[in-house]
């Protein structure tokens, strides 16, 4: 099929099906229809297509919000990294449940004490014949209420420098020494779950990759997330934005000179931000690679997003502040992009070493042996 | 819309980039404007001959290359990186003017490199009866770039466009001290001098002029990071090299997306000065607004994370420093820019 063919396909199967409200019914029809896994080797349940289809596709998509929300890191995160580093037994009990929504997929790295520096995560995996046996605590975890299987990063190795004794493994979230609370963060709100593991039983055969090689499977996952980021899986439109200069103008006096050039000067910085990525989206279409660059795009997003929300919010007056306004929760919401994906230092840091290839900072934390690092919060 | 330099323009972009590397290096530019006439004259002989670069965007049938904005600001960004001192960015505003109202004989002489010229951006003048098609000026502007070094000085009247002969009886030129060591202004003195009137429209060649100024800023700010940038790899600072170090290189991370930013705005206002004429006016605010600071910002930090030798006569830092605030008021206050811009989106 030719790919102007597949787009009209795709066009008039999303025209009959994407009114399917129900996750799980929808991935199943997406599923059988041949839209799920579109890249993904045809052995283990996907399409085996290119990257022109899943385009194709994700450009007919666009126009429905799809109910796709509870897949988005198992489509995005979880299942490539079984795809590129999973035993077979293990593609082969995972992937096509996986695409056909049958079972719903977390993933497990961040740790109170380990946020921008995961690898210092202390949650811990310790063989026992057959078995390991996990106990600690992962956070920031979306979509975990709903999960069935979680990808799971943990410290098999406490001799060893932090980077070399992790270990990946899928662990059963209905297991019942694996508890999940929803986490309510500044918002009120609670995207996200804080889950809990006590001696909960992994079975080695759950093992993904070598026994604390774990590393190198898990900078294959955030490879995906930042792809799965930069495709758009999972974010919302801009449409309904409080803080845009189109909602703004309704609001405020712009009749004040004040109000006016601040108005400006949001104009100013979306303009110049929509613009960069605009020319990053071309570039990437002309075959030049982003890279890093990405990272200055998401810090930039982030601190107009920090800057938007202070100025609409500001301008507006107290008014913005009492009842369910829009502008409050965009305020309490905006730290989210600065924090999540990693945070406006971590991105300068990337963007320092590795566009600008600055020398890299003096590091103690890669020689030594994990048991005598100082991580998490001490006094 | 196009943001991305098509391979025609990176070879342009090349090819300026490295002439003017070997011929007008910094030392070079320092030699350039403590001489007497403050720029190379070989330099410009050759940057209009061999590439052709006065005769850029000039119609084909006036001897130019009828290349576009885009084009221009691919070379604009080469001697802004530069800092070539002299009247190159005089003459491109003056050849803008001329390519809405052309003029045979104008146009030729700056397509062949004969004919020098600038544009004056202030300065209120009258202009009285004079012969056929012919003007008498009368007026005085304060601040003409490169007044001193125009064979040839353009302005916007109520009659449209005029083209005075420096050298003319009526016309007295005095050259000022400018903050702006690589860019020379003169102030000249205009009673009864004789002015020939260019018909053809006027109007809208104010945001041309602020789409080629900010490819020149954008030109600025590059090349004032690239230089901090090189020096936080080599300068040491405690046993490790400055770069190393969050404070200096989350500043450079800052200063990387300021840069990011200014060129797609470059890219997005010459796309429309080319294509799109109706975005052009807002495109034009917005690259005035955003690259003009945008690049004072990162001439200023990039001298300050120099250390004292930034704030030494003998050392480079300044002549950006300096050269981004001249760019930054070269089209009236920023304010303006920011007004023009609300206006433009109806506040």
């Amino acid at each position: 099929m030719n790919l102007d063919d597949y787009r009209r396909t795709a066009r008039a199967w999303l025209a009959e099906n994407a009114g399917t409200d129900d996750p799980r019914e929808f991935m199943a029809k997406l599923y059988d229809a041949g839209y799920s896994g579109i890249t993904w080797p045809e052995q283990w349940g996907g399409q085996g297509l290119t990257q022109e289809e899943e385009r194709a596709f994700a450009a007919e998509a666009r126009h429905y919000s799809l109910p796709l929300y509870i897949f988005s890191i198992g489509l995005g995160m979880t299942g490539p990294t079984l795809v590129d580093r999973g035993s077979d037994e293990q593609r082969a009990r995972f992937v096509r449940p996986l695409l056909r929504g049958e079972e719903v997929w977390c993933q497990l790295f961040s740790e109170p004490g380990a946020g921008s520096d995961v690898a210092s995560l202390q949650t811990r995996a310790v063989r026992d014949g057959d078995d390991w046996i996990v106990n600690g605590q992962k956070v920031w975890t979306s979509v975990a209420q709903h999960a069935d299987w979680g990808l799971l990063l943990a410290r098999t190795n406490v001799d060893v420098p932090k980077h070399r004794g992790l270990t990946m493994f899928v662990v059963n979230m209905r297991d019942p020494g694996v508890t999940v609370r929803p986490l309510k963060d500044m918002t009120g709100r609670a995207f996200f779950n804080e889950i809990f593991f006590d001696d909960v039983r992994v079975p080695d055969a759950h093992r993904v990759g070598e026994a604390d090689d774990g590393w190198s499977v898990a900078v294959t996952t955030l490879l995906h997330e930042r792809l799965s980021i930069s495709a758009g899986v999972g974010m919302s439109g801009q449409k309904d934005d409080p803080t845009s200069l189109e909602a703004l103008r309704r609001r405020v006096d712009a009749a004040d000179p004040y109000v006016r050039d601040q108005l400006v000067e949001l104009h100013i910085r979306s303009r110049a931000l929509a613009l960069f990525n605009q020319r990053l989206s071309q570039e990437t279409r002309a075959g030049i690679f982003p890279g890093a660059r990405g990272s200055a795009a998401k810090l930039l997003l982030a601190e107009l997003t920090m800057f938007k929300a202070d100025l609409a919010t500001s301008l507006a007056g107290p008014g913005a502040l009492v009842g369910d306004d829009p502008l409050a929760h965009a305020l309490a919401l905006a730290p989210a992009m600065a924090l999540g994906g990693g945070t406006n230092e971590i991105m300068r840091n990337i963007v320092g070493d590795r566009v600008l290839n600055l020398p890299p900072e003096p590091r103690v934390d890669k020689t030594v042996p994990f048991k005598d690092l100082k991580v998490g919060t001490q006094a | 819309m196009k943001l991305v330099l098509s391979p025609e323009q990176r070879e342009l972009r090349a090819a300026v980039r490295s002439f003017l590397a070997s011929a007008a290096p910094l030392p070079a530019v320092r030699a350039a404007f403590d001489s007497a006439d403050g720029y190379d004259r070989d330099v410009y002989a050759r940057l209009n001959g061999e590439l052709g670069l006065s005769g850029l965007i000039i119609p084909e049938e006036y001897g130019g290359a009828g290349a576009g904005h885009a084009d221009l600001a691919v070379a604009l960004e080469e001697t802004g990186a530069a800092l070539l001192p002299g009247p190159f960015l005089a003459t491109v505003l003056a050849t803008i003017a001329l390519t809405r109202a052309p003029d045979k004989d104008l146009l030729t002489g700056i397509a062949e490199g004969r004919i020098t010229a600038t544009y004056l951006l202030d300065g209120a003048l009258t202009g009285g009866p004079g012969g056929q098609g012919e003007l008498l000026l009368d007026g005085v502007a304060e601040q003409v770039i490169n007044g001193l070094d125009a064979d040839v000085i353009l302005a916007g009247t109520e009659h449209g466009l005029v083209a005075v002969n420096a050298t003319a009886s009526g016309v007295a030129r005095e050259a000022l001290t400018t903050f702006d060591l690589t860019r020379r202004q003169a102030r000249v003195t205009f009673e009864r001098a004789s002015a020939r009137v260019i018909p053809g429209p006027v109007e809208g060649i104010r945001d041309l002029f602020a789409v080629a100024l900010a490819a020149e800023q954008l030109g600025v700010l590059r090349a004032a990071l690239d230089a901090i940038v090189a020096y936080a790899k080599v300068r040491v600072a405690f046993g490790r090299y400055i770069g190393s170090y969050q404070g200096v290189k989350h500043k450079l991370a800052d200063m990387h997306g300021k840069l990011e930013q200014a060129e797609s705005i470059v890219r997005y206002a010459a796309w429309a000065a080319d294509e799109s004429p109706a975005e052009l006016p807002e495109a034009a605010a917005l690259a005035q607004a955003y690259v003009g600071r945008a690049c004072f910002e990162v001439a200023r930090d990039h001298l300050l994370l120099h250390g004292g030798i930034g704030f030494t006569w003998e050392h480079d830092a300044h002549l950006f420093y300096k050269r981004a605030k001249a760019d930054e008021v070269l089209l009236g206050p920023p304010r303006t820019h920011r007004v023009r811009l609300a206006d433009l989106l109806e506040l």
